[in-house]
């Protein structure tokens, strides 16, 4: 029996990140798909950096702010009097931002999409700018939603790099599956390794199987 | 009249290289036109009423109540607390509901300072019961625009404003949704304010209008007057410029299928139209399709041939044409001719004409045309 304990833990971090990354995500793709401000190309270049960066940069940069030396890291030991370095809370950080890209570009894309003319004709009909967003924009934009959450989630089960700067390899807290592989591969534990990696090929594949039929598919009703 | 709403406004708006400044006072009462070329700034105008263009400065009231005003002290109204309606050239259905969806949407948001319109006389008005159950894609053009106007009248709105509600239609859904919109303030108490750059659109709506161009405005009044103006030749369009008259319907003459209409103490002939003896019509005479004689010309194919007398004529020095304005029994005339003409003929403000019509549009008044209206009598 393989031990599932990765597997869990990379399932937590996923949807946790995810979810957060929905919150967070939302109003700043929102923002850019909107605005005229002359920031915005800034923002963008920002948003998309962890697309091209080496994880080990993010990972770098994010182990040195995480230090309890540094202004984030030691605030975090004083307020939580643990260490975001090395722990499950850093990852998630950690892949909130590796994985933000994959969150904020798929919706901005969808809120692009929608455009300002509904919004505007839901505003002569009496809606107000939240009442908007919820019952136009976001139903509009459903599939955006779905593609970027499926993305971020099967993005932040692959990521590597980033885990190994920031989390290490703690059974439990940061050990998830990428570097369980890594691990097992060290230790010339070839079936383990292919149990896990066939998982991922498998699960990946799915994912983003479901993520292309769903964009093929005719325009989504709701309601 | 006195109790009609007032949209009061001097606005300012600069987008890009345009600029709009409009300072009017406007009663709400029936249709108002606001005509003009594109690029004239009509649709801004209509935005700025709606509260869609953040950028306007200046004041905007309606029956005192402030909509906006940038001095001193800012005020804004967002679009959803003005409690209008507006209807985009576009429609702007959402597509992720159904018909039945849209129109929830926008009763579950309607204002409560106005009274309700009933969703039955709506749904009926429009025929749209056979439609609840579609989805926006699947609609025709036309259908599309009933579901708009529905829509926005569902808001109780206090101001229905209209943006070219009929551009994207060919002119015979056009023609089947003229009706609809004429009726809108008799039907539901609705002012409305519709933007258009056709006059045959005008023609047949409106009771009062005002033209703008290049972001002014040039002209207000009631439609028969200004589109009679001479000096509007530029914002009202040549090809197009002409008149409104109200006739009466007098005899249908089933034979030659043609309807008598009196125009004062004189007899106009159209083709056939279905509408009573006594009923009120209203005529749209283009002036290039008026010709004009110092004598009554005898032996002729049209009809159409009115006694009356030169009120103004303005030539246009650089063009082969000159304006004529021509007084007749019953209202006036414009006449499109040739400046040679005109010294040819000793034309001058006074002199006694006949005026030739050779084809005269029904603009409305009357709910079914038998035979396209269009056509030399």
């Amino acid at each position: 029996m393989p031990d599932l304990g990765p597997v869990l833990l990379t399932l937590a971090l996923a949807t946790i990140t995810t979810l957060l990354l929905l919150i967070i995500g939302t109003p700043l793709a929102w923002w850019l798909a909107y605005t005229r401000s002359r920031f915005k190309p800034i923002i963008e270049a920002v948003t998309a950096l962890p697309l091209v960066l080496p994880p080990t940069v993010l990972g770098f940069y994010l182990l040195v702010l995480f230090s309890p030396n540094a202004s984030l890291g030691s605030f975090w030991v004083t307020v939580t009097g643990t260490t975001l370095a090395f722990s499950f809370t850093g990852l998630v950080v950690a892949s909130m931002l590796y994985s933000l890209p994959f969150m904020v570009q798929p919706l901005q894309t969808a809120f692009e999409a929608v455009g300002r003319e509904p919004l505007e004709a839901a505003a002569t009909l009496g809606a107000s700018p939240r009442d908007t967003f919820f019952s136009v924009a976001a139903p509009m934009a459903t599939r955006g939603f779905i593609t970027a959450s499926v993305l971020t989630f099967a993005h932040t089960i692959g990521e590597f790099g980033v885990v190994l700067m920031v989390g290490g390899n703690i059974p439990g807290r940061t050990k998830v599956i990428s570097i369980a592989i890594y691990e097992h591969v060290e230790t010339l534990n070839y079936a383990e390794a292919h149990l896990l990696s066939a998982g991922l090929l498998i699960f990946s594949f799915a994912v983003l199987l479901a993520v292309y039929a769903l964009n093929r598919r005719a325009p989504l009703h709701v309601g | 009249m006195s109790d009609d709403p007032l949209l009061s406004m001097e606005v300012r708006i600069a987008i890009e290289a345009f600029d709009l400044a409009v300072k009017h006072e406007l009663p709400l009462t029936g249709v108002t036109a606001l005509f003009g070329h594109s690029g004239s700034g009509k649709t801004t105008l209509l935005r700025v009423f709606a509260g869609l263009e953040r950028g306007a400065e200046g004041r905007i009231a309606f029956n005192g109540e402030v909509w906006q005003d940038t001095s001193p002290h800012r005020v804004f109204l967002p679009p959803e607390q003005r409690a209008v309606g507006y209807v985009f050239q576009d429609a702007r259905l959402f597509p992720h509901l159904t018909v039945a969806g849209n129109l929830a949407f926008a009763e579950q948001r309607a204002s409560r300072r106005c009274e309700a319109i009933e969703r039955d006389a709506v749904l009926a008005r429009f025929c749209l019961e056979p439609l609840l159950a579609r989805h926006p894609a699947t609609l025709s053009g036309g259908e599309r625009q009933r579901v708009a106007i529905a829509r926005a009248l569902l808001t109780r709105p206090r101001l229905l404003l209209m943006d070219e509600p009929l551009s994207a239609l060919d002119a015979r859904r056009r023609a089947e949704i003229l009706p609809y919109i004429a009726r809108l303030p008799a039907d539901f108490g609705v002012p409305v304010v519709y933007v258009t750059h056709a006059v045959d659109e005008v023609a047949y709506l409106a009771d009062s209008m005002i033209v703008l161009s290049e972001g002014r405005k040039v002209a207000d009044g009631p439609v028969a007057e200004t589109l009679a103006r001479l000096d509007l030749g530029p914002a009202t369009g040549r090809f197009e410029a002409g008149v409104v008259l109200e006739a009466i319907v007098a005899r249908h003459d089933q034979v030659y299928r043609l309807t008598e209409l009196v125009l004062g103490r004189a007899a106009l002939f159209v083709p056939l139209i279905d509408a009573p003896a006594g009923t009120a019509v209203r005529l749209r005479v283009r002036a290039r399709d008026v010709a004009l004689a110092i004598r009554r010309p005898e032996e002729i194919t049209s009809r159409n041939i009115l006694e009356g007398k030169v009120l103004e004529i303005v030539e246009e020095p650089e063009t082969a044409f000159a304006e004529t304005l021509v007084d007749v029994e019953g209202g006036r005339i414009r006449a499109r001719v040739t400046r040679q003409a005109v010294a040819e003929l000793h034309l001058t403000a006074g002199v006694n004409v006949f005026a030739v019509i050779k084809s005269i549009s029904l603009a409305g008044g009357v709910s079914t045309v038998v035979t396209a209206a269009d056509g030399a009598v």
